[in-house]
C-alpha cells in the first residue's frame, strides 16, 4: 500500500548516519521548527518544572501500562493497551524537551553524554528525586480492573488539565495540550468503558472493580493542591491550577461509578503533593529502574 | 502439531508445547470463547467504500469498535469503522462453488469490452 510505504519510508529516512543510539534515535527533533522562546515574565525555571511534572506523570504512567504487555487478559486489549502508553510516552517526549528547552535538565547532564537528545536525558538519567509526578501514577497496576479504574482516574484528571491549558500563553504547551486532549479524551472513554462492563458485569468482575476504586480513591487527594510553582504559572496565565478541574473529575469518576453499580469511595482530603516535591514510594525507584536501567547500563548502545 | 482455525485471526498452532487445557481452577470466569468473533470494515476515506480489514474478539459490539480503532486504524487508515458479529453473516457455501459461480465464467457478453472508450475520458 502507497500510503504504508511513505510512513516506513519517513522513519527510516530520520535516521541519522551516526549510528543510532537505542533510546534516543530514528526521530525528528520533537520541537523542531517551533518557537521555543520563553514568554515576558515567566521564570524559564518554573515552566521547566511544571513541564517535568505533566511530562513525568505521563512517562510514569506509560511505563505502568506497558508492564501489561504480554499479560493482558484478552490480545485485543493488549493493542489497546500499548496504544494508550504509546500516547502517552508521546506527550511525556514533547513535555520533557520543553522543560529540557528552557534548560531545566537537573543532574540528567551530569551523567548523558551531549549526543543523547534533553528529553533521553531528563527520562533516563535523572534519579528519583528529581521526578515530578504524583502518587496516582506510581502506583503499581494491580489487577486489570485496578489497572482500568486507575486509568480512568488518571485520564479523567488530565483531560480536564489539558484542555484548559490549550489556552495558555506559552504557545508550546498550548499546542501540546492541544493534541493530548483528542488522546486523552479516548483513554478515559476506553478506560470508563471497561469501569462500566466490571463494575456491572459479574459479582466476580464488581468486586474487583469495587477493590481497585478502594484502592485508587487515596491517591487522588495529591492531585488538586497546586504547588507554589504551579500557582506562580497559573497567575501569569501559563499553567493551569489543579483546584480548578476538582469540580470537574468529582462530577465524572462520580457518574461513572454510579451508572457501573460501584460505591464512591469517600474522597480525600486535599494534601499538598509530595510527588511534585520528588518524594516517591519505593515503587518510583524500582519502576525507573526497568526504565533506566539499560540506558544506564550502556549509555553509547546502538543499535 | 495440529492447526486449529479461529476466525480470522488464522491458524492457531496447538500441540503439546502449547498448554491448552488449563487447571480448572485458573480458568477465569469468561473465556475467550464466550467472547463472540466480529468482522470489521474500515473506510480510508470520504467516498470510498468500507473494507474488510479482518477480524476481532470483543465482549459487545461497543467494545468491538473500539478494539478495531486499536487494531486497525492504529496507522491512520480510516474515518469510519463497521463491526458485524461473525455469525450474522450469511456466505456462500464453498461447496457450491461451481454451481454458483462457474455459470458467469463464459458469458464475455456481459463485460462491457465492446465500447470504444474516448481517449480523453478519465476514470473508467
Amino acid at each position: 500500500m502507497a500510503h504504508e510505504e511513505t510512513v516506513y519510508d519517513a522513519l527510516t529516512n530520520a535516521h541519522d548516519d551516526g549510528g543510532q543510539w537505542a533510546f534516543g534515535t530514528g526521530f525528528d527533533e520533537p520541537l523542531a521548527g517551533v518557537d521555543t522562546t520563553v514568554p515576558d515574565g515567566v521564570d524559564a525555571a518554573d515552566l521547566g518544572e511544571y513541564c517535568l511534572m505533566l511530562g513525568d506523570d505521563a512517562l510514569l504512567l506509560a511505563q505502568r501500562l506497558t508492564q501489561w504487555i504480554t499479560a493482558a487478559p484478552e490480545l485485543e486489549e493488549e493493542v489497546a493497551i500499548g496504544n494508550l502508553a504509546l500516547d502517552l510516552l508521546g506527550q511525556a517526549r514533547l513535555l520533557l524537551a520543553r522543560a529540557g528547552s528552557v534548560g531545566v535538565l537537573g543532574r540528567s547532564r551530569e551523567r548523558a553524554t551531549a549526543s543523547i537528545p534533553d528529553e533521553d536525558a531528563l527520562a533516563y538519567f535523572r534519579d528519583p528525586d528529581e521526578f515530578r509526578h504524583t502518587a496516582l501514577v506510581e502506583a503499581p497496576n494491580g489487577d486489570f480492573a485496578r489497572t482500568m479504574v486507575r486509568l480512568l482516574a488518571a485520564s479523567t484528571v488530565r483531560v480536564a488539565v489539558l484542555a484548559r491549558l490549550r489556552e495558555s500563553r506559552d504557545p508550546v504547551l498550548a499546542a501540546i495540550a492541544a493534541k493530548g486532549v483528542n488522546e486523552l479524551a479516548y483513554h478515559r472513554d476506553h478506560a470508563a468503558r471497561w469501569v462500566l462492563r466490571l463494575g456491572d458485569g459479574t459479582a466476580e468482575s464488581h468486586r474487583r472493580a469495587q477493590d481497585g476504586a478502594d484502592a485508587v480513591w487515596p491517591l487522588l487527594a495529591e492531585l488538586f493542591s497546586p504547588t507554589e510553582v504551579e500557582s506562580r504559572l497559573a497567575a501569569a496565565g501559563i499553567a493551569v491550577d489543579p483546584a480548578a478541574v476538582r469540580e470537574e473529575v468529582v462530577t465524572v469518576l462520580t457518574q461513572v461509578l454510579d451508572q457501573a453499580t460501584l460505591r464512591v469511595p469517600a474522597w480525600p482530603a486535599d494534601v499538598l503533593p509530595r510527588g511534585r516535591r520528588g518524594e516517591h514510594g519505593p515503587e518510583t525507584a524500582e519502576l525507573l529502574g526497568t526504565l533506566q536501567g539499560l540506558a544506564r547500563e550502556h549509555p553509547a548502545a546502538t543499535w | 502439531m495440529s492447526m486449529t482455525s479461529e476466525g480470522g485471526h488464522g491458524a492457531v498452532p496447538t500441540g503439546p508445547e502449547v498448554p491448552v487445557e488449563v487447571a480448572p481452577e485458573k480458568l477465569p470466569a469468561a473465556t475467550r470463547r464466550d467472547w463472540p468473533l466480529y468482522e470489521v470494515f474500515v473506510r480510508g476515506k470520504r467516498g470510498l467504500n468500507h473494507v474488510h480489514v479482518g477480524s476481532l474478539h470483543a465482549p459487545d459490539d461497543e467494545m468491538a469498535v473500539h478494539a478495531a480503532r486499536d487494531l486497525y486504524t492504529r496507522r491512520n487508515e480510516g474515518v469510519s469503522i463497521w463491526v458485524v458479529q461473525a455469525a450474522d453473516i450469511t456466505a456462500s457455501s464453498p461447496d457450491e462453488k461451481d454451481p454458483m459461480f462457474a455459470p458467469s465464467g463464459d458469458k464475455v457478453y456481459r463485460h462491457p469490452t465492446f465500447y470504444e472508450i474516448p481517449e480523453n475520458v478519465p476514470h473508467i
